[in-house]
Parts: C-alpha cells; sequence; structure tokens
C-alpha cells in the first residue's frame, strides 16, 4: 500500500518540467556500456581510496610510502578515467559558437568625460597633481624605510672581517689544536679559528704540505708557509661554496699537478703559487692566510688572509680583510 | 636523409661509449714449476707484464721510454709502497694500465687469485711498507662514519658515494669497493686521491667511515625508486619523461581536436 | 537536489545569471590549450601538501640534536628545521608521501607553465588583446621559479645549503649594489642570521602563494573575459569562438585532468624518491659534496655560471662586475626582458596592432617561429651544460672540452636552428600550396 502510495506520487514528480520549454542541451543516445565503464571506475576509485585508509592503518605493510602512493593515485587515476568517460561518451559533446568580445568605445568615452567632468572645479589640477604625487611617492618611500633595518644594507664592513688575526690557533673539527708536525703531505685538512663561530665565510681554511722546494709563493709571502704548510680560505671567490676536493699527482710526469678545486662549478686553484685560478670561472686566486709555528709546535695564523673572503662584490678588492 | 640522420645518432650513442672503454691491455700469465716461492713467482709476472712502466725491480721509469710495440714505458717507482698499495692496484684492476697518460680505472681482474698473491708478495720485497690492512667496519659508527665521510671524501666522491668529477678525472663511484679496497685507497691514496694516514684519520675513524660506504651501498632509501641517488638531475630527467608524458598524453586523450 | 541549490544561491547572491553565462561559457578544443590547467592543477596540489607540511616543519636553525631512529644522523648536531623534515620523512606516516608529492608538483609546475609559454609563444597568443594575460603569465613563472628554490632551500640540507651559498653571490655579483642587496635580504654576511630563515619561510609560505594564487585569478579572469583564441577553421573566424561549453561537456573533462594532475603526482610521490635530505645530511658553511646541482628549472644557471670564462670586470681597485653576474643574473634578467617585450617588439617589426582571437600554426609565422626556436634552443644548449660533470663521469666525455664545446655550440646552434626552422616552415607552407593544387586538379572533370 505505501509502495503503490509512493510510486504513484513519484510517478507525479518526475514530470519534465520543461515540457513546454525547448530543448538548451541536444538530445543524444544513451550509452549504457559506458555508463557501466564509469560505474567500474568509480568502484576501483572506491576501493583504492579504501586501501589508502587500511595501509595507513595497518603498520605491519612494508613500504608505506609506496603502497599510499600507489592507492591514492591510482584512486585519483580511476576517477579521472571515469570523468573523462562521462565526459566523451555519457555528455552530449556540442560545438556552440559565441562572439568574441570586443572593445567598447562607447562606453569608453563615457569614461573619458566622467574623469574630465568629475574634476571642473579644479583651476590649477596640474600643481595639484604634481603636489598629490609628491606627497605619495615620499610616504611610499617613508612606509619603505623600515625595510633598511632587514639588514646592513649601507655598512659592508663585516664583509671583509674575518676571525683570523695574528695568534689564533688553528683547530680541527674537534676542537683540537693543529700541531705542524701533524699535517703530511699528499692530503688536505679543514681547520678552524679557536674559539670562533664556524659558520661564517671567513672561518674554514684548507691546509696543505708540501716540501719547500715546490713552493713558488708571490715574494711578498715567502715567510707565510713555515715548513711548506700553505693555508687558504675554504670558500670559493666565485659563488661561496666550500672547496672540497684536493687533488694531488701520485706519479707526477703524467698526472696534473696539486690542485683545491671547487665542486660547485670547477674552479681549480693551484696550491703551491698563492692560489692562483687554473680553470673554472672564478673571477679570484684564493685568499691565502700566513702562517706561523710557534715554540710548542703549534700552527698559528701570521696576520689575516691575502684578500678579502669569499665571493666577489664591488668593493672586493677595495680593502683587505679584517680582524 | 632519414638515414644519414639514424646513422649520426647511432654514432653519437656510441663513440662516447667506445672512448670510455679502452680496448684492455691482456696480462701474461706465467707458467712455473710446482713449490716455486710466491715472491720469485711475482718477479717472473712482473718481469713479463709490468717492468715495461714501472722498470726493473720496480725502480721506476721517469723519463718516457718506447718499448715494445706502441708502449711507452712511464711509471713511477714501487720501492717502498709495500703489499697494500700493490693489493689496491691489483685487486681493482687499476693495473696492469695500457695507457700510463690515462686514469687508471676499476677493471676485469686478469690474473688469478695465486698470482695476484704471487705479485703482491713480489713488490713488498722491493723494500719496506704498508701491509695489506685489515679493517672491522662493523666495529664503526655510522654517524661518525657519514661525518667524515662528508668533511673528508663527499668533495669528490659525492656524499652517496656515487662518484663524481674532479678537473682532469672521475672520482669512482663506490659501490664496487670492498671494505679492504677502501681501507686502502684510503691510506695509500691511488693517483689524484689524497692520502690520509692514521694520524689524520684513525683506524677506529677509517673503520666508521668503511661502515658508511658499505651502507652507501644500500641506503635506507624509503619512497620509491632512488634514481642513483644523484640529486636533481635525475629527478629533472623523471619530471618531463614521465610527469609531463604523462600528462600531456592525458591532455591529448581529453582535447577533442589533435590537429590544428 | 541541484535545483535546491540554484535557488539558494540566486535567492542570496544574485547569482543565476552569472551562472547561466558560465556554464554555457564556450571553450576551444585542443590538446594543446589544456597546458595552463596543468599547471594550475599543480598549483592546488602543492598548496594542499604545503599546508600539510608547514603542520610539522620547524623554520627554526636552532641546534638539536637528532635521537630518531635513522642511524648515520643519531647523535649529531642538526638545525631544527633539518631535523623536523628528516622526521616528516622517516617518523611522520605518510609524511614522505605528502613531501615528495610536493616536490614532484613543484617541478611539474614549472615544466607545465614552461610547456604552455611555448605554446603561447609559437602560436602568437600574446598578441593583443592578451598581452596583459601573457605579463602576467610571465610574471607567475619568475615567481615560481623563486619560490621553488626557497621551498627546497628551507630544508637546511647540504645540498640546498650549497645553493643558497650561490644565490648569495649572485646577489653580492650585481654592480654597484650587489653586496648591498644580499647584506639586507640575508641580514649580514652569510649564512645571515636566523632572521634568514624566518624570511624564506614566510615568502614560501605566505608572501608568494598569495601573489601566484592572486594573479591565477587575475589571468584565468582575463582568458575568461576576451575568450580563449583558437585555431582557424570554416565556422571559427576572428570574430566567433567555436567550442563546447562548460556544462554538460567541458567540465567532466576539466575535472578529469584535475584528477588526472593529482593521480600522476601522487603516483610519483609514492613510487619515485625525491630530494632524500636524510641521505645529504645537514648543512655547514665548511662543507660540500660533489654533484651538487639546482633542482631542473634553474639548471640553465648552473650552465650559464660554469661556461663564463674566468674573469672579474675591475676598474683598479674596484669591482665593477664579480664573474657570478654574467650568469646568474644578466642571463635570467635578458632571457626575461626578452620574453616580456616580445608582444611590443613583434607588434612594432610586423606593424600589426590588431586583436588577435585566432591562432597562428608555428608554420603560418615563420619568423617568429624561427627566432623563438633559435632563442629557446639557446637557453637550452646552456642549460645542458649544466649537467657537463655528470655526462663527463658517465660518458667519459672531457669536461674541459665539453665547456669549450658548449661555449661554441651556445652560438653556432642557435643560427644553424633559426636556419633550418626557417627553411622547415617555408617547406610546410609551401607543401601545402601544392596539395590544395594537387585537390584541385583532381577535381577538374577529365576533358
Amino acid at each position: 500500500m505505501i509502495a503503490f502510495v509512493v510510486l504513484v506520487l513519484g510517478r507525479f514528480r518526475r514530470r519534465p518540467r520543461l515540457d513546454s520549454k525547448a530543448r538548451i542541451v541536444p538530445p543524444g543516445v544513451p550509452d549504457r556500456r559506458a555508463e557501466n565503464i564509469v560505474l567500474l571506475l568509480f568502484v576501483c576509485a572506491t576501493l583504492c581510496a579504501a586501501a589508502v585508509i587500511v595501509v595507513y592503518a595497518w603498520d605491519a605493510i612494508p613500504n608505506q610510502t609506496q603502497f599510499l602512493g600507489l592507492a591514492l593515485g591510482l584512486s585519483f587515476a580511476f576517477l579521472s578515467a571515469a570523468c573523462i568517460v562521462i565526459g566523451r561518451r555519457l555528455v552530449v559533446t556540442e560545438e556552440l559558437e559565441e562572439d568574441y568580445g570586443t572593445t567598447h568605445p562607447e562606453e569608453e568615452e563615457t569614461l573619458d568625460q566622467l574623469a574630465a567632468e568629475g574634476g571642473d572645479r579644479f583651476t590649477r589640477k596640474r600643481l595639484l597633481v604634481v603636489a598629490g604625487a609628491g606627497a605619495g611617492t615620499v610616504l611610499g618611500a617613508a612606509l619603505l624605510t623600515p625595510v633598511a633595518s632587514l639588514g646592513p644594507v649601507l655598512d659592508v664592513s663585516s664583509l671583509y672581517r674575518t676571525p683570523w688575526r695574528r695568534g689564533v690557533r688553528l683547530v680541527d673539527e674537534a676542537g683540537r689544536v693543529f700541531l705542524a708536525d701533524d699535517v703530511e703531505e699528499d692530503t688536505f685538512y679543514t681547520a678552524y679559528p679557536e674559539h670562533a663561530d664556524r659558520e661564517q665565510m671567513g672561518a674554514p681554511l684548507v691546509v696543505v704540505r708540501f716540501k719547500p722546494a715546490e713552493l713558488r709563493l708571490p715574494e711578498d709571502r715567502g715567510t707565510w708557509a713555515p715548513d711548506g704548510i700553505v693555508a687558504y680560505s675554504k670558500i670559493c671567490t666565485h659563488a661561496g661554496c666550500a672547496i672540497a676536493l684536493y687533488r694531488k699527482p701520485t706519479f707526477a710526469p703524467v698526472e696534473p699537478k696539486p690542485a683545491l678545486i671547487c665542486p660547485c662549478h670547477y674552479s681549480t686553484f693551484d696550491a703551491t703559487n698563492g692560489g692562483e685560478v687554473l680553470f673554472g670561472p672564478a673571477g679570484r686566486p684564493l685568499p691565502q692566510l700566513p702562517l706561523a709555528i710557534d715554540g710548542s709546535g703549534e700552527l698559528r695564523a701570521a696576520g689575516n688572509f691575502s684578500g678579502a673572503v669569499g665571493p666577489s662584490w664591488w668593493g672586493v678588492r677595495n680593502h683587505g680583510p679584517r680582524s | 636523409m632519414r638515414r644519414a640522420l639514424t646513422l649520426i645518432a647511432l654514432a653519437l650513442v656510441c663513440a662516447p661509449a667506445a672512448a670510455a672503454d679502452p680496448p684492455s691491455p691482456g696480462v701474461t700469465h706465467v707458467k712455473v714449476p710446482a713449490g716455486t716461492p710466491p715472491v720469485a713467482w711475482g718477479a717472473q709476472l712482473f718481469g713479463a707484464n709490468c717492468v715495461t712502466c714501472h722498470g726493473p725491480n720496480g725502480q721506476g721509469i721517469l723519463t718516457p721510454v718506447r718499448g715494445v710495440g706502441d708502449q711507452t714505458g712511464l711509471g713511477p717507482s714501487l720501492v717502498g709502497v709495500g703489499a697494500r698499495a700493490a693489493d689496491f692496484y691489483l685487486r681493482t684492476g687499476y693495473m696492469p694500465l695500457d695507457d700510463p697518460h690515462s686514469q687508471p680505472r676499476r677493471s676485469r681482474v686478469l690474473f688469478s687469485q695465486r698470482e695476484l698473491a704471487a705479485l703482491v708478495a713480489y713488490v713488498a720485497s722491493l723494500g719496506p711498507g704498508p701491509r695489506v690492512p685489515s679493517p672491522q667496519p662493523e666495529r664503526g659508527s655510522l654517524a661518525d662514519g657519514q661525518e667524515s665521510f662528508t668533511e673528508h671524501c663527499a668533495g669528490c666522491h659525492q656524499i652517496a658515494a656515487e662518484g663524481g668529477y674532479v678537473t682532469n678525472a672521475v672520482a669512482p663511484s663506490l659501490d664496487q669497493a670492498s671494505p679492504v679496497e677502501i681501507a686502502e685507497a684510503v691510506r695509500t691514496g691511488p693517483y689524484l686521491m689524497p692520502r690520509f694516514s692514521e694520524k689524520q684519520i684513525s683506524n677506529a675513524e677509517l673503520d666508521s667511515v668503511i661502515r658508511y660506504v658499505t651502507y652507501a651501498k644500500h641506503p635506507d632509501d624509503r619512497g620509491g625508486w632512488a634514481l642513483g641517488h644523484l640529486g636533481p638531475v635525475p629527478e629533472g630527467l623523471v619530471t618531463w619523461f614521465i610527469g609531463i608524458v604523462l600528462l600531456v598524453a592525458t591532455c591529448a586523450v581529453i582535447g577533442r581536436r589533435f590537429h590544428a | 537536489m541541484i535545483s535546491r541549490t540554484v535557488r539558494f544561491l540566486d535567492q542570496r547572491a544574485g547569482a543565476a545569471p552569472f551562472f547561466r553565462k558560465a556554464l554555457r561559457y564556450v571553450f576551444p578544443d585542443h590538446w594543446s590549450f589544456l597546458l595552463g590547467e596543468v599547471a594550475l592543477y599543480s598549483f592546488v596540489i602543492l598548496v594542499g601538501t604545503g599546508i600539510y607540511l608547514t603542520l610539522f616543519f620547524k623554520p627554526s636553525l636552532a641546534p638539536v640534536v637528532y635521537h630518531g631512529d635513522y642511524l648515520p644522523l643519531r647523535g649529531r648536531e642538526l638545525s631544527e628545521a633539518y631535523q623536523s623534515t628528516v622526521d616528516i620523512s622517516l617518523r611522520i606516516k605518510a609524511g614522505l608521501l605528502i613531501r615528495q608529492t610536493h616536490h614532484w608538483a613543484a617541478d611539474v609546475f614549472v615544466a607545465a607553465i614552461v610547456l604552455h609559454l611555448l605554446r603561447i609563444f609559437f602560436t602568437g597568443a600574446f598578441r593583443k588583446p592578451r598581452d596583459l594575460t601573457y605579463y602576467i603569465g610571465l610574471l607567475m613563472l619568475i615567481l615560481a621559479l623563486l619560490e621553488g628554490y626557497l621551498g627546497y632551500s628551507l630544508v637546511d640540507d647540504l645540498l640546498s645549503g650549497m645553493g643558497l651559498a650561490i644565490g648569495y653571490s649572485v646577489a653580492m655579483s650585481v654592480p654597484f649594489i650587489g653586496a648591498n642587496i644580499a647584506q639586507l635580504l640575508w641580514d649580514g654576511p652569510f649564512p645571515g642570521s636566523d632572521s634568514f630563515m624566518s624570511r624564506m619561510y614566510v615568502a614560501h609560505v605566505l608572501v608568494l602563494p598569495v601573489l601566484i594564487g592572486t594573479l591565477i585569478v587575475l589571468h584565468v579572469t582575463l582568458v575568461a573575459a576576451r575568450h580563449h583564441t583558437q585555431f582557424i577553421s570554416r565556422r571559427a573566424t576572428e570574430k566567433k569562438v567555436v567550442g563546447m561549453p562548460t556544462f554538460p561537456a567541458y567540465a567532466p573533462r576539466s575535472l578529469g585532468l584535475a584528477f588526472a594532475v593529482a593521480a600522476v603526482l601522487f603516483l610519483m610521490g609514492g613510487l619515485i624518491q625525491i630530494n632524500p635530505i636524510w641521505q645529504w645530511g645537514p648543512y655547514h658553511v665548511s662543507q660540500a659534496t660533489n654533484g651538487a646541482q639546482p633542482d631542473w628549472y634553474l639548471g640553465w644557471l648552473i650552465g650559464a655560471l660554469r661556461l663564463v670564462p674566468s674573469f672579474d670586470v675591475t676598474v683598479g681597485h674596484y669591482t665593477l662586475v664579480p664573474n657570478p653576474f654574467w650568469g646568474g643574473a644578466a642571463f635570467p634578467t635578458f632571457v626575461f626582458l626578452v620574453l616580456f617585450a616580445w608582444p611590443a617588439l613583434e607588434r612594432r617589426v610586423t606593424g600589426d596592432h590588431a586583436f588577435h582571437n585566432l591562432l597562428d600554426r608555428p608554420r603560418d609565422a615563420p619568423w617568429r617561429t624561427a627566432i623563438g626556436v633559435a632563442f629557446f634552443t639557446w637557453i637550452f644548449i646552456v642549460f645542458l651544460a649544466g649537467a657537463a660533470d655528470r655526462m663527463f663521469v658517465l660518458f667519459g666525455l672531457s669536461y674541459q672540452g665539453q665547456v669549450w664545446a658548449f661555449r661554441v655550440l651556445v652560438w653556432v646552434l642557435p643560427v644553424a636552428a633559426l636556419f633550418v626552422t626557417k627553411r622547415i616552415c617555408e617547406e610546410l607552407q609551401r607543401g601545402e600550396v601544392v596539395e590544395v593544387r594537387r585537390k584541385l586538379v583532381e577535381a577538374e572533370p577529365v576533358a
């Protein structure tokens, strides 16, 4: 009885309202096969989505990332396929025409007129505009001035500063002091200034030992390499990467000469002659730090670097490094 | 026109492969009567395979000497390099080296195990030198190893030990290096590699480094296909050749018109 | 139910006329018109996955000792930023999936924009009245590059830290004001103060997404206001746009594309590893790794930085132009200047100031296509040079040799490409004329 009532009422409700109006979307034939495909795809999408939840919840499943991604991705893929099938097979694909928009000269003229009439009462329009614009510009600049607090925009002196000066001891990653006797040939060491912040470009050094006869340092650096031990800034003068490569020949007649190399753009520096650029885009030689060996055999800096440390900027050659 | 293009494409693909893999020299095996001590056998093998570049008694040849066939004789002295260096160069196939000017690379070892032992014994006998090391990586710490590797090795060998470029040379990938080979290389500093002594990297630290390198061969690779641990270059290739290809294909399926 | 919703919206917002117009809005149909949508849906995925990541990421450089499960980092001092990213990747369930999807989405987002840009360029869609739309698109590309760079640099891992040092150096290299800009942005010499992390974070998480989102809305609105361009056909003309309406035809297709983008990105995010930062280790100023590269969309810059020969331009002691300026700043600035100037340049040279709603097939504009191919070839060769070290390691081609070869090819190949492309366009056009004539002859009645 209830079923009968519902059925009858339903028939009334389902009567199409647009009987009297013309169709907007042209009619098309149904495609039950396509509908079945879409249904199947929806079911697959549902199962995959459920799999996501199951995989997430079930810890015992290994490679969670892969299974989660596979399940989630496939769920979307099935949904996508379903939409595409609907688009191509189940909705009518009409080809409609519409006008491309044009310009509206009459409205444009009206707007021009509006602007002109609105300013009718002004006698010195240009002067007022200039004054207003001036106020606006300077106010804009005023609003921007706190931006200057973001950093030392005018004061570039810290770019010259390094933690090295005469007497500072060289320490390794663990903080142990370097003894000259610990420094061997054919290898390279990273050194830091004792008691200084290591995370600055002026801090890390690369230290290498040569036989004194192998060195051809510039004349004014005769004492900079005691016992053949040389130290350079570890920061490449091209773009600031750490110079983490050292190339040393086992057999000099067939192998290239020793060099410090940066892994970013392969700037190659000659460690025997003051850090000259052998290859690569660096525009400045590697700054060298003068060393001294003190009474207890410890390695100390004998001054600051031969030049400013790190990548070049407009004042990099204007001044030497400061301690 | 199409054939020419195919030929050019083939040439471009094959040429680099050919350039990278020069023909291996082959070795001369020497038969000795049973009971010959290894050093003596080694001397004979040395004479047949190594003397052209390394000179008699391994003294080295420092100015090029025109040898048999096309071979130029030029090579360092082996006196005092010890078993350690000989073992490394021979077991990796770095030696014998056809052209003294080319970089020694890991290659197929053509000597037998006993021949290798004989050669190593001979080279060790040329002068007092370091023994073959016996590292114990299981005693090392992975965290210390990663830190030490980053500091001393990653600049050339790349952080995941996949190898890299050093001006004029290749720092090889370490995926085939055994613990003993790693220890030997670190202490010997083959070819252009620095030589790290016990003073710089203690044996305990070396154990940690070896443990890390061994780990890096099969690291924790969560998240799917690891693309060789090389970073953004293969990632960019995947972006275009998998991601974009799939998405453009989807556009082609969706878009009703394909041709303009 | 639909009619109830429609009634609700019309009563509350007067929206029925808008919906009627929107639902019957006409979209011309071609596969290449969907590339912009691919970018759009990638952006949606980026925002969704990005929000999830912000729920875990700690934008702070404060040192913290790692006590987690990943042994190579156990007991080491890391920044909170790096440690929280390791946590997201290795400890938080589904964290790695979301993080990898986010990163793949960024790579695909820029790739889709580039493809879309190429389509716009080679079909002349940037011509009036759509030049403003084009400028907004270019602006979005620049912002997307910056957004991606900041995103992967937030993590404070070894690879991206090296990339920040390079970015700093490029800023420093700007003539006259470089050091001042860099000091301002970084709050002092590199690596800057802790504020720099805050700046990267707020730029990446708030400012740039809002900017890009706003520009997307403007961009799409402009496209809708002027209707999409189309290729010529019998019905499709300068005055009439022909295509399928939003509803019921276009919506399921668009939705299908959206789901497909989500599918591809989540599949990649789950199945293909990207940026395994736990393997790279934390960043320190004194450390570097071989083979460090930026994400693909900055590869053109590393190529340029590697190819420029070694020189700083100096005047006495004053360093006028440090080396990284050419590759890192001048090169991309020039590229974008050309792209921005192109519509105006083309109008000036061709004298064509008319509106264009019809697209050119690339062959129909031989000069534009040829110059475009040459220009993009130039950029592409510089991009390839960035991976020369890998090519040496893989194929044994000498690095120095490659550098010299690239320095030559980068000028020679674009010129060659220009002439070859122009010739191809002209040949294709000539071929069509011949084809038309042949058909006419065949249609003639046999005497």
